[in-house]
């Protein structure tokens, strides 16, 4: 079986690429859809892009397939370059945001599509493989327009999927399904990929979704890579802003860098010093950073109790808690006015803090992370 | 001035139910209005149904004088003779034979602009949307007036091929409002899914693009069919002594018409009948 | 996504491509359409006879003649034409909504059955009116029972009869752009503005007709410009006092040979059936139509 519909997975690399689109308001070619993305994706890694509405993914998809000429940049398969290429020429197949299925053929014809084209042998008999391996045996004969969503987004999969691209471009693929199916699909994705080991580039809906499927990720916005790496690094180690509060939610304090000690960085927030790791250090010049962590990272104690004495420490007063379940999450205010959020697990140890208790968080220096300051805009920027 | 088919319609979409429950008073109005509407569209159809009722009837005509207007008595005789009159059937071999060479022609040319209007950038969209709204915009009988006014000063002798020059002017247009709104409706992301599956220019054409279009490009040949088969006033201009089955027709109305007319038009009634009933049975069994 | 416009380019081949597939179509417009109405235009500015031939004065006063000459037969074109037209969206806009929304998954059936009556021949149809309507007939004997026409009052050879074979004749124009439109409706849209104003009525005036707004431009548009140049029926069941401007231009040309006049006249025609439809489609807001 692996031998059959294997194509052997190949690096992707992408180096400066840049789309411009021309638009109606604003004359042209001036709108820049991706703007100098440069990024490697290793063989067999399941890849992901990640980013709002609008950030450049499926441009950028588009452009792998060969089906957008991108303005200028290059892209390389195995180090050949693909970027002229016509999209009939690239060993890579893509699964449309909406599937894309050919009406008019069955759905034994859709999948064979791409075999009879190259003219290969024993169609009949890969399609046939392919359908059993989607769990489809018994709809060959159908139009797609008698399938549910989920068996013609399998179909759209299975398409792609027999011609052993060197790499699979997924967008949106499970963006039209519900939960439930998402999840099935998801697994069979897995499933399908350690059968095939083809390097699957899809483009998630949720973020979630994502973190759990991923190998490698990259964070986009306004046409650029935020950040690119595996789910951890981007969770624990975000390099902007803005990837800190668009996967899960950052607590960030305005610092500026006042010296080192040993493999820690000493910052200085609001005349409260603060250790950080000086490898999270951010490659910028200035000295002026922001510095993060993470909700659930943040310990809180009563004022005046004892701390471990490497932790970070700040004082607040709570403002506002809200009783989720496993955890609770409250807002606490600094002294200088500065609202930060607290999740800490319900281990039934001390009860529910009032509003207008004074509090001292602390947390490791190990789980903060430091931003440029630049790009820091409001969260609120990026919802869509 | 011709007459417009219509083009196939597309498979009826799915009933929307209710959402909820409308109120007692707008559910009486709404009693009300819906059969208020049934009952109209019945009085419309009747309307619509009365000329051709009486072209089938008095083609059973047992007329004896020239004229076929009053009721004489059943016979089957124009049907059994349908070529009994002198002239009618060469009129009637005649239109087909425009109709088939200019719905050819017009479907051709008309099919490419729509291409190139839907598919391809090019400067002068403007100017040709123009161009093709114009004849559209015009009636017959200028455009008929115009033809000969052109014929006539280039000295051009009018005949069966200055008919058909005027048949396909006039069906260009409708062609391309036809096949553009098909193609228009049709999602680009297929054509890319084929290319992304291996298949190059020509073959995406062929395998993908041509059989979406098809039903767009056969309703427009039959409403070109239909518009040449049943002009008139084009024809009546540049025909020199070419006779077409309309003009036939307006001969024959000067002179006394014969049940064999109305046999004719009975029977294009049905043959069209027919064929769009089988076209429907056909969408039905293959949705 | 359906802001971002149609995403062109990877199919559009070479850059003369679309040059080549207009060029056959545009050209046959220009030589065939173009020209000759152009031709039309310098005939119309000529002087002469059959018999000693015609030169172009640039006379003028050939269009204001004609007009002055003719402005009756002219007045009624306009007329009958937009009376044809009005009839015709009383008559096929209930047709086209009951379609609509009434005929569940019979629609394309009575679509269908709608349209075949139209394709027995034109000129049959018309003649069929005409045995109708004749003296003898019983639609004549109906009106006379009910007191709708005096005794011995006919319907044949009037304007109203000329109306009617007009308005009969142009029907699915006006029946397939309404239906096309209104079956795009989304029929809980309707049920809504039904919760939101007050009655089916104003629902309706508000949001139901300015929806369907395009089908009734394109249905007007489409009756109207055929019936203004229409002289058939007129010929088939009116009389010389129910001449249009079509009538005119047809004997001018055909029969009395005098080429300028009729050309003046089929000039005026198309010059202001163009102002028309330009002031009409501008005040309807679609200017979408091709
Ligand atoms: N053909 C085009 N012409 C002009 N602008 C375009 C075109 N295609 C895309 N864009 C613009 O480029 C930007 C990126 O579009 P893209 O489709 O790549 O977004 P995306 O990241 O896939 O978004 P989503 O998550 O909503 O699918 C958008 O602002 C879009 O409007
Ligand atoms: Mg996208």
């Amino acid at each position: 079986m692996k031998t059959n519909l294997a194509g052997p997975a190949a690096e992707l690399r992408i180096t400066n690429l840049v789309k411009r689109f021309g638009t109606a308001a604003a004359g042209a070619n001036n709108f820049m859809a991706v703007d100098n993305v440069s990024l490697t994706v290793p063989p067999g890694s399941f890849f992901a892009m990640l980013g709002p509405s609008g950030c450049g993914k499926t441009t950028t998809l588009r452009m792998v397939a060969g089906l957008e000429q991108p303005t200028s940049g290059e892209i390389l398969l195995n180090g050949k370059d693909i970027t002229h290429l016509k999209p009939y020429h690239r060993p890579v197949n893509t699964v449309f945001q909406n599937y894309a299925l050919f009406p008019h053929l069955t759905v034994h014809e859709n999948v064979a599509f791409g075999l009879r084209r190259k003219g290969e042998p024993d169609i009949a008999k890969r399609v046939d493989a392919m359908l059993e391996l989607v769990q489809l045996n018994d709809f060959g004969a159908r139009r797609p327009a008698q399938l549910s969503g989920g068996q013609q987004q399998r179909v759209a999969l299975a398409r792609a999927l027999i011609n052993a691209p060197q790499v699979l471009l997924l967008d949106e693929p499970l963006g039209a399904l519900d939960l439930k199916l998402r999840r099935q699909m998801q697994l069979e994705l897995k499933r399908i990929q350690t059968e095939v080991s083809t390097t699957f580039r899809p483009v998630p809906p949720d973020q979630e979704e994502a973190m759990t499927m991923a190998d490698t990720i990259a964070v986009m916005r306004h046409g650029r890579v935020e950040q690119l790496a595996s789910p951890v690094d981007l969770y624990e180690r975000p390099a902007t802003a803005f990837v800190a509060n668009f996967l899960g939610k950052s607590n960030l304090l305005e610092g500026r860098v006042t010296g080192t000690d040993g493999a820690l960085l000493l910052v200085e927030t609001h005349g409260v010093a603060l250790r950080l790791p000086a490898a999270n250090r951010p490659a910028t010049t200035t000295n002026d950073l922001l510095v993060g962590v993470r909700p659930e990272k943040l310990h809180m104690a009563a004022a005046g109790a004892q701390l471990p004495a490497s932790h970070n420490k700040l004082q607040a007063t709570v403002t506002d808690s809200s009783f989720m379940g496993v955890s609770t999450q409250y807002v606490v205010r600094t002294a200088w006015q500065q609202e930060l959020t607290v999740f800490t697990q319900n281990l039934g140890v001390d009860g529910m803090r009032a509003r207008d208790t004074a509090v001292q968080l602390h947390w490791d220096p190990q789980h903060t992370f430091a931003v440029p300051r630049t790009g820091a805009l409001p969260e609120t920027e990026e919802e869509t | 001035m011709a007459q417009a088919i219509a083009p196939l319609p597309a498979a009826a979409s799915p009933h929307r139910p209710a959402s909820h429950q409308p109120a007692l008073l707008f559910r009486v109005w709404r009693a009300i209005t819906r059969n208020l509407v049934v009952f109209y569209a019945f009085l419309a159809l009747l309307y619509i149904y009365l000329p051709v009722i009486v072209v089938v009837i008095f083609s059973f005509n047992d007329n004896t004088g020239r004229y076929n207007f009053t009721w004489q008595g059943f016979t089957l005789k124009s049907w059994l003779n349908p070529c009994g009159v002198s002239g009618l059937c060469p009129a009637m071999v005649k239109s087909l034979q425009l109709a088939a060479l200019s719905t050819l022609g017009a479907t051709l040319l008309g099919t490419m602009i729509a291409f190139a209007i839907v598919r391809h950038r090019f400067s002068g969209r403007t100017a040709t949307n123009v161009l093709i709204f114009m004849p559209m915009a015009t009636p017959e009988i200028v455009m008929a007036s115009s033809l000969l006014a052109l014929f006539l000063n280039l000295g051009i002798p009018t005949g069966f091929g200055t008919i058909l020059i005027g048949h396909i002017l006039f069906n260009i247009s409708y062609v391309v409002v036809t096949v553009k709104a098909r193609l228009q409706g049709m999602n680009s992301s297929l054509e890319e899914a084929a290319m992304d599956l291996y298949a190059n220019e020509w073959h995406t054409f062929h395998k993908i693009t041509l059989p979406l279009v098809t039903p767009g490009i056969i309703s427009a040949a039959l409403l070109a069919f239909a518009l040449s088969f049943d002009d008139f006033i084009v024809a009546n201009f540049n025909s020199g002594n070419v006779v077409t089955f309309p003009m036939f027709v307006w001969g024959a109305a000067q002179r006394g018409v014969p049940p064999q007319i109305n046999v004719m038009g009975a029977a294009m009634f049905i043959v069209a009948l027919g064929l769009a009933l089988a076209s429907l049975a056909m969408q039905r069994r293959s949705a | 996504m359906s802001t971002v416009p149609a995403r062109r380019g990877l199919l559009s081949g070479t850059r003369w491509m679309p040059y080549a597939l207009l060029l056959p179509g545009l050209l046959w417009l220009a030589l065939f359409f173009v020209t000759p109405i152009l031709t039309l235009l310098s005939t119309s500015l000529q002087e002469g006879s059959i018999s000693t031939g015609f030169r172009l004065t640039w006379r003028i006063a050939n269009y204001t003649d004609a007009f002055w000459n003719y402005r009756e037969q002219f007045g009624r074109s306009i007329l009958y034409a937009s009376l044809s037209t009005l009839l015709a969206l009383v008559i096929c806009y209930p047709l086209a909504y009951f379609i609509a929304f009434r005929a569940g998954r019979y629609k394309n059936l009575m679509l269908l059955i709608v349209v075949a009556p139209f394709f027995t021949s034109f000129l049959i149809r018309t003649l069929s009116w005409k045995i109708i309507l004749a003296d003898s007939g019983f639609v004549v004997r109906v009106f006379q029972t009910l007191g709708l026409l005096p005794a011995g009052g006919r319907l044949l050879a009037t304007s109203v009869a000329v109306v009617a074979g007009i308005t009969y004749n142009f029907l699915p124009f006006m029946t397939l752009p309404l239906y096309t439109s209104l079956e795009r409706l989304d029929a809980s849209l309707i049920e809504a503005a039904g919760d939101l104003y007050a009655g089916p009525v104003t629902a309706f005036f508000k949001v139901t007709f300015p929806l369907s707004m395009p089908g009734v431009v394109a249905g007007t548009l489409l009756t109207f410009i055929p019936a203004a140049g229409d002289y058939i029926n007129v010929r088939f069941l009116g009389t010389p006092a129910q001449y249009m401007l079509g009538n005119v231009i047809d004997s001018r040309f055909l029969a009395v040979l005098d080429y300028p006049t009729a050309a003046a006249l089929s000039i005026t025609l198309m010059f202001t059936i163009l102002v028309l439809v330009g002031l009409y489609v501008r005040r309807a807001g679609t200017e979408d139509l091709v």
